[in-house]
Order: structure tokens, then sequence, then C-alpha cells
């Protein structure tokens, strides 16, 4: 049996995060009173509390926060090893979440390294997983 | 009018084991009958009971078997206050919870436990592949790591280590040496699971999980149940063995509840530590015996750096070379060997072994000079509890 990952439920707080790939484009909550980015996605500003927060496209663009190698096959035919890092976007420092690098070399994978959204489609979901970014 | 203190009046502990052909409920039942003898107290003294996380249920089954309600039921017990829940200082929220109970004068003496079943029936991400292809949907704040492939707590874990690393050029060679105490420690307590010495070349050439994480950096998942008796000072005071005082205790939680926003390599420790310390006029120095959270290896440095055993980065260096945390040290950590030895009893195996070596009752592994002062510390990461026992 294929490794098949689990998908998020989609409803209206997180829809923009894992679908807007199908414009693609990636979308992350902004709160237009203060300017907040707000991410995980949640339907108010934590800093202002207004509830006007909408998704605003992003460049895409941004850096390893930090990274691991996984090693090891949690489940029956998942493929190993394979990169999964948090990536903090270029836009603010605020927005940082976790993903996976793909067209990798694993073992050159650096805290620092400059990477761009490189969509994965799976089901109804553009899975928001991130690549090194072509200059 | 003195004021109510809350006391650890008995504990109790059930079997450890890998996979023990035994019911949770039957486990909890062991460790809580213990702890009641051990305390001197009947049935009818118990008026409380709270337990952590209550009882779970589908995948999650595992993680926590038995709630409350089952255990009221099979002891016949009457009580005026009972509860379980997960959200609060770690694992620690049960005594917090049954601390506040006492301490309002709700209670007089309450049950607190917790029972694993993780040895023989797994970890709750299991069911993130299920075997027949049904495709699992996510709706809480774990889809922003399911979906992206990071399934286990190491997958998260590991990035704060190597975040770790890269700030303060923390090394594998030292992070080693948690594992290692831990298992030269547990060389001396029957109960535990691996008691096989163990060397940081051993640790150095184990299996890689998740860089910089290997398999011993991590804790073994046991079946266990842990159980303890909390007393308001106000009530019956001739226990069997002389109790210990919960003198401060505290809990918190990241601001952002999400593995990937916290202020890494930061985590919630800091915020905990400093509320406990606010709590009482010890200091770290009047401290004995440290019994501090190794689910995984990292945990326990975040808690050095943050109770103040090291500064912010320095822990890798701290605890190279094993002295500074061994039997020896100023402040032995872990004498029962961490659940990285003994057992993932997932955090109350902590409080057992601080009160066992206050009592001064830690037999092979009793920490020299007399302690009188142990911290205890449960989880880190994004949520988490300590506290400081004293000796009566």
């Amino acid at each position: 049996m294929a490794y098949k990952r689990p998908l998020p439920v989609l409803n209206d707080d997180n829809r923009h995060f894992w679908t807007s790939g199908a414009e693609g484009m990636l979308k992350i909550l902004r709160c237009p009173d203060c300017g907040h980015w707000q991410h995980p996605p949640q339907p108010c500003c934590s800093v202002c509390l207004s509830r006007k927060v909408a998704p605003q496209p992003v460049s895409g663009k941004g850096r390893v926060w930090s990274f691991t190698i996984n090693v090891r096959a949690w489940f029956p035919d998942m493929e190993v090893p394979f990169v999964l890092a948090i990536v903090q976007l270029d836009e603010s420092e605020e927005v940082r979440f976790t993903t996976k690098l793909v067209n990798v070399d694993p073992e050159k994978v650096t805290i620092g390294m400059p990477v761009e959204v490189a969509f994965e489609k799976d089901d109804d979901v553009w899975l928001p997983f991130f690549q090194p970014a072509k200059s | 009018m003195a004021s109510l203190d809350v006391l650890i009046s008995g504990i109790g502990q059930s079997a450890i084991g890998r996979k023990l052909d035994r019911t949770g409920l039957s486990l909890t039942i062991d460790a809580v009958l213990e702890a009641m003898a051990d305390a001197g107290l009947k049935k009818s003294d118990i008026d409380g009971i709270v337990t952590f996380p209550g009882r779970l249920t589908g995948s999650m089954y595992s993680f926590s078997p038995v709630g409350c309600h089952e255990l009221i039921q099979a002891l016949g017990l009457e009580v005026k206050y009972y509860t379980g829940v997960w959200e609060g200082g770690g694992q620690l929220v049960a005594f917090h919870n049954a601390y506040n109970a006492i301490k309002t004068g709700q209670c007089r003496h309450v049950i607190v436990f917790r029972t694993i079943a993780e040895g023989s029936g797994g970890t709750f991400w299991n069911d993130n592949n299920a075997d027949d292809g049904r495709r699992l949907r996510v709706n809480d704040m774990f889809q922003y790591f399911y979906c992206m492939d990071a399934h286990t707590m190491i997958n998260w874990m590991a990035q704060y280590v190597q975040r770790h690393f890269y700030l303060y050029g923390t090394k594998r060679e030292q992070m080693g040496w948690i594992a290692v105490n831990a298992r030269r420690n547990a060389a001396r307590n029957p109960k535990a699971i691996f008691r096989k010495p163990m060397t940081i070349d051993d640790y150095m050439n184990a299996k890689m999980l998740s860089t910089p994480m290997c398999l011993l950096d991590c804790d073994p998942l046991t079946d266990a149940s842990t159980a303890f008796i909390l007393s308001s000072s106000e009530a019956k005071r001739d226990f069997r063995i002389a109790p210990v005082k919960i003198e401060a205790i505290s809990g918190s939680l990241n601001k952002v509840g999400a593995w990937d926003q916290g202020d890494l390599p930061r985590m919630s420790a800091t915020e905990s530590a400093k509320a406990m310390w606010a709590q009482t006029d010890l200091k770290l120095k009047d401290v004995d015996v440290g019994l501090i959270y190794d689910g995984y290896t990292f945990l326990t440095m975040t808690w050095l750096e943050a109770l103040g055993f090291c500064g912010v980065g320095e822990s890798g260096p701290f605890i190279e070379g094993g002295e500074r945390i061994g039997m020896d040290a100023d402040i032995p950590i872990n004498p029962h060997g961490g659940q990285l030895s003994e057992g993932r009893t997932h955090g109350f195996g902590f409080v057992h072994e601080a009160v066992t070596q206050l009592r001064r009752m830690g037999g092979e592994r009793q920490v020299k000079g007399d302690p009188e002062v142990a911290i205890v510390c449960n989880g880190a990461g994004i949520v988490c509890g300590s506290m400081l026992l004293t000796r009566q």
C-alpha cells in the first residue's frame, strides 16, 4: 500500500493556505488594520483582534530557519531520506512554518539557505513545499 | 492561622514494561492502592481524584487508557472533585489541579495518577497512514505538520535541536551525555527497562532517525501507571512516611501553541521556570536533586538553561563529559535513569523518584548528602510544568 499522507479538512480559515497554489501563488493571512501577518491561519488578528484578516499573496520566497533530514521510514513505502524544514518567509519574521524541501540534495541544506515555494498537488490540496531558490 | 500546605503523602507505581499483558485499569489499581497504603489512608479518606490527560479514545487510547471515571467506579470512591484535562502545565497540570483543589479547601486527600499503554498500543500518529488506503483528514493544528510529512514529534523536535546546534555550536557528542548519564544511573534501578551500560560511542553510532536525533535521544514506549496522594496539611498528620511539600508549582504554554512558531530554540520551559522561582525564597543553589524531563535528550538541556544551571546556549558544554549531571554532581540529574532508560511513564516517574529521593529511600541510587529540596520538570517544547518539592 503506497504511503498516503493525511490532508487537511478545508475550511474558511485555512482554504487559502492549502489551495492558493491553484493560482500559482502562496497566500498568507494579513491584518489590514495593523499589518500583522497571521499564521497559522485563524479568524482574527492576534495582535489587534481585528476580524478583517484576509489572504494576501506573498512572494513565496524565504529562508531555511531550521531543518532535519528525516532518515527513518515511519510508514511502509514512505520514501526516505527527505528534508523537513521550518521556512521563514521574506515578507515577515512573523511567518514561518514547517514544510518539506524538494528538489534538493539533503546534505547541502543549511540554515539560512534561500528557498522558494514549489507546490505539489495532492487530491484537492496544493501543498506548499519549498525548493532551493533559483538565484 | 498557619497557611495550608499541599503535601505528597503517598506514592505508588505499577510494573513498567515494554509490553505488559495487563489492562491499563489493572495497572492503575496497582499504583493507586500502593499510594493509598503508602500514605496510610483508607478509601473513605479520599475525596478527590485527578489525572492527566483523562481517558482518550480511538488512535489516542494508548496515550491515556484510563480516566477518573473508571477509577472512581472501580474503587467505589465518593469524591467531591475530579478532573482529567490535557490543557495546562504539561503533565504536571494534574498536580496543579489537585494542588488548587486542596489549597482552596475543597479536598483533603486527592489521588493523582497517570496511566500509559503505548508499549502495547503504540503512539498516537500510527493511524496517520491507515493500511486500508483510507486518507486521513486533519482539522486541528497538526494539519500543519502531518500534511507536510512531518508526522512525529521527533521531526519537530529535531529542528529545535538543529537550531541550537547552529546558534551555539552544540554537538551530538555533547547531547549524548544526557542519554549516557541516564543509562549509567539506570544500572542501579531494578525497574528500569534499559540497564545495559552504554558509552558515548554507542550513542554516536546509534541509528539516526531525524538529524541530528538518533534512537538513543528518545525514550522507550511503555505500559505503566504511577500514582500519588496529595494531602492538605490540615488533614491527618500521622502519615506512614514523612510527607513532602509542594513548595512551588507552575506551568506554561508558548504564546503560539504550534511547534514551529516558538522562539526557537527557547521553549516554554523558560516561562515555567521563571514562574516557579517567583513563588519561593529557595534558589537553585538550595536544590539537592533534579528530576528533569528527558522524553528527548534535548528537553533536559532546555530545562538546564531555563532553570539557570547554565546560561542560554551553554547546555552543550555544561553536560559534556557527564560530570555536572552525574551522581557526584552538586545537583545529580535523574538518579532513576530518566524516561530514557527507566521508560516513558510520561512525566509522573520523575515525581515518583523525587519523592523517593527526598524520603532518602533511593537505596543504591540514593543521592548523597541527605537531600532536602528536589526540582521536578515535565514536558518542554510548547507546553510544560515545573515543581519544587521540599522534605518536611
